[in-house]
C-alpha cells in the first residue's frame, strides 16, 4: 500500500492522528489514551495487517519521553512508525504484549532502562539490571554512574 | 548476590522443580542464565534472565562521534561483526546522504557472505557438540580458522574487525584476497557436503531435532523472529531480499524456507543459507571494480537532525540501527534493534510442553549470541 492509502486508511481508524512524512517511513503521533484501540485495529484490519513490530524502543527528550513502534506487515510489506507522548515522570502506556508477543521483551526493557509503566503487562519486571535495583533508570538521558565510565 | 542462588528449588506455589541452567553452562555458549520450571520431566516454564554481559552499548555510544560508535558495535554479535559494523556504518551513510563507491559495496558484500559463512560453520559445530557429537566441532574450526585467516590479512583482525567505516572501507584488499576465497570455496564446496552425510543423515541426530522446539508461521511472526529462526517457520524475511542493499540486488540467490518450524528445519535453513552464501561469493570475487574504497567524508561527521533507520541481515537475523540525530556530532539516541533478542523471547512459547533434554537442542538452533542480546 502507498504511503498516501497508508494515511488515508489509519487517519480513518483514529481521527485524532497526527500524520508526519518526510521521513523514510510514515509516521503517526498518537494519543496515549486511543494507543490500544489503534493498535488492536492496526493488526486486524484487511489491508493493513501490521502483523510484525520490528523495534520498540522510547527516546528521553529531557521534558518529556517518546515511545517509538516500528511496524511493518508481512503481508503487504509496507512499514509505519508510531510514536506517543508520554509524561517525564510517572510515564503510564497500555502494554501491547497482548498484540505482538515480542512487545513482552521490549517493553520489560524500556520499563527498567527508562521507568515507563506499562498497564496490564503480564509479567513486568527487571529484565537486564540486577535483582534490587534502587535509584534511576540508566537510559535516562540524567543517570550518572560513579562506578562504571559510561560517557566520555 | 545476583538472582536466585540455589541451583535447585522448589515452587511453593505449583510444587514444579524450579532449575538455574546458567550463566555458566556448556550449552548456553555465553552467559545466559534459564530459570526452568520442571514438572518431572516436561517444562512448564522458561525464563531467560539477562545482563550478565550488558556492556550499555547504546548508552556508550551517545557519547562517541559517529566514527567512534561503530567499533563498539563489533563487540555486539561478535560472529557478526562486520555486518553489525556494516549496518552502523550504512545508517551513518543514509544521514550524510553519501555514496559508497563501487569497490566498496562489494567488498562489503564479500565480506558479509564470509561473516555469514564463519558464523554457520561455527554454529554447526556447536550446535553438533550441543546433542553430543564431538567431532564436527573441531571440522568447523578448521573451515573457520580459513576464513580468520582470510580476513586477518584483510582487515588486521580475526573477530572484531572494525573494517567497514562510514563512506566505504578502511583499507583495500590484500593481493592474494581473491585467489584465497576462491581457494576457500574450492575446499568448502567438498566439506560441505561432508557436513551433510556426517551430522545431517545421521539418524540419532534427526531424531533429537525433528519434531523439538516448534514454532509456528504466526508465532514466529508475533514474537519478531527475523533470519533462520523465522525462515525455519516459513516466515520469508531475509533483509538482502526484501530490501536490497549495496550489491545484493545486483546477484541471484535463494531464500531458503523450511516450513516445519522445528529444531530440523532451522538447522536446514542454515545448511542451504551455507551453500547460498559461497554462490554470492562465486558471482562477485571476479567482478570487483577498480576504483576508491572510501566515500569522500568530512574529518567530524554531523547528521542532520531527524531518525535513521537501516537493516541488515546477520547471521542470526535482522539487525536494525535506529539512530536519532538532533544534528550534534554525537548520536542523540542510538538503538539496536538486535535479531537475538526477539528470537530468544520465543524459546519460552517454543520450550513448554517439551522435554528437559531436549531444550538444549531448542536453544542450539536459535544460534543465541548473548552479548549481542544483552548489549
Amino acid at each position: 500500500m502507498t504511503n498516501e492509502e497508508l494515511t488515508i486508511k489509519i487517519s480513518a481508524l483514529q481521527p485524532a492522528l497526527v500524520v508526519e512524512e518526510g521521513q523514510e517511513w510514515l509516521q503517526f503521533h498518537v494519543d496515549n489514551k486511543d494507543w490500544l484501540a489503534l493498535a488492536k485495529q492496526l493488526k486486524e484490519t484487511a489491508g493493513l495487517d501490521f502483523d510484525y513490530l520490528f523495534c520498540l524502543t522510547c527516546v528521553d527528550w529531557k521534558t518529556h519521553l517518546s515511545m517509538v513502534y516500528h511496524l511493518s506487515s508481512t503481508l503487504h510489506r509496507h512499514t509505519i512508525v508510531i510514536k506517543i507522548k508520554l509524561a517525564y515522570t510517572d510515564p503510564v502506556v497500555e502494554t501491547v504484549s497482548g498484540i505482538w508477543r515480542t512487545a513482552e521483551f521490549h517493553e520489560r526493557e524500556v520499563y527498567e532502562m527508562f521507568g515507563v509503566d506499562f498497564l496490564h503487562h503480564p509479567d513486568l519486571r527487571l529484565l537486564i539490571l540486577p535483582d534490587g535495583w534502587e535509584g534511576k533508570n540508566p537510559m535516562r538521558k540524567d543517570f550518572e554512574d560513579p562506578v562504571n565510565m559510561i560517557k566520555l | 548476590m545476583y538472582r536466585e542462588t540455589a541451583i535447585v528449588n522448589e515452587s511453593e506455589v505449583t510444587g514444579d522443580l524450579v532449575i538455574n541452567m546458567g550463566p555458566q553452562h556448556p550449552a548456553t555458549h555465553g552467559v545466559l542464565h534459564l530459570v526452568v520450571h520442571i514438572n518431572g520431566e516436561t517444562i512448564r516454564k522458561v525464563e531467560p534472565h539477562l545482563g550478565y554481559i550488558h556492556r550499555s552499548i547504546e548508552k556508550m555510544s551517545e557519547s562517541l562521534s559517529y566514527r567512534q560508535f561503530i567499533y563498539v558495535t563489533s563487540r555486539m554479535d561478535y560472529l557478526s561483526s562486520h555486518i553489525n559494523n556494516h549496518a552502523c556504518a550504512m545508517c551513518v551513510e543514509k544521514g550524510l546522504q553519501v555514496e559508497v563507491p563501487p569497490r566498496a559495496q562489494y567488498i562489503r558484500v564479500i565480506m558479509d557472505e564470509l561473516t555469514r559463512i564463519a558464523s554457520h560453520t561455527l554454529w554447526w559445530g556447536a550446535m553438533a557438540m550441543d546433542v553430543g557429537a564431538l567431532t564436527p566441532f573441531f571440522l568447523a574450526f578448521r573451515e573457520r580458522e580459513m576464513i580468520n585467516d582470510i580476513m586477518e590479512e584483510t582487515c588486521g583482525a580475526r573477530l572484531t574487525m572494525n573494517y567497514m567505516v562510514p563512506g566505504g572501507v578502511m583499507y583495500d584488499l590484500h593481493p592474494l584476497f581473491q585467489q584465497r576465497v576462491k581457494e576457500f570455496i574450492k575446499h568448502f564446496r567438498s566439506k560441505i557436503d561432508e557436513y551433510d552425510e556426517l551430522v545431517t543423515g545421521n539418524i540419532i541426530f534427526q531424531n533429537r531435532m525433528k519434531g523439538v522446539g516448534i514454532l509456528t508461521k504466526e508465532d514466529a511472526v508475533s514474537y519478531g523472529c527475523s533470519g533462520p529462526t523465522a525462515r525455519g517457520s516459513g516466515v520469508s524475511c531475509d533483509i538482502r531480499k526484501l530490501y536490497p542493499y549495496e550489491v545484493y540486488d545486483k546477484v541471484q540467490f535463494d531464500e531458503p524456507l523450511e516450513t516445519a518450524g522445528d529444531s530440523f528445519a532451522r538447522y536446514l535453513v542454515r545448511l542451504q543459507e551455507l551453500r547460498q552464501s559461497m554462490s554470492i561469493l562465486e558471482q562477485l570475487i571476479d567482478d570487483i571494480p577498480e576504483g576508491d574504497i572510501q566515500a569522500k567524508t568530512k574529518a567530524v561527521l554531523k547528521l542532520p537532525k531527524g531518525e535513521f533507520y537501516t537493516r541488515a541481515e546477520t547471521a542470526r537475523g535482522e539487525l536494525g540501527v535506529y539512530i536519532v540525530s538532533e544534528g550534534g556530532t554525537t548520536p542523540y539516541r542510538i538503538k539496536y534493534r538486535s535479531p537475538g533478542f526477539s528470537n530468544l523471547s520465543a524459546l519460552d512459547h517454543m520450550a513448554r510442553g517439551g522435554k528437559i533434554g531436549d531444550l538444549v537442542a531448542m536453544m542450539g538452533t536459535l544460534d543465541l549470541v548473548i552479548p549481542d542480546i544483552d548489549r
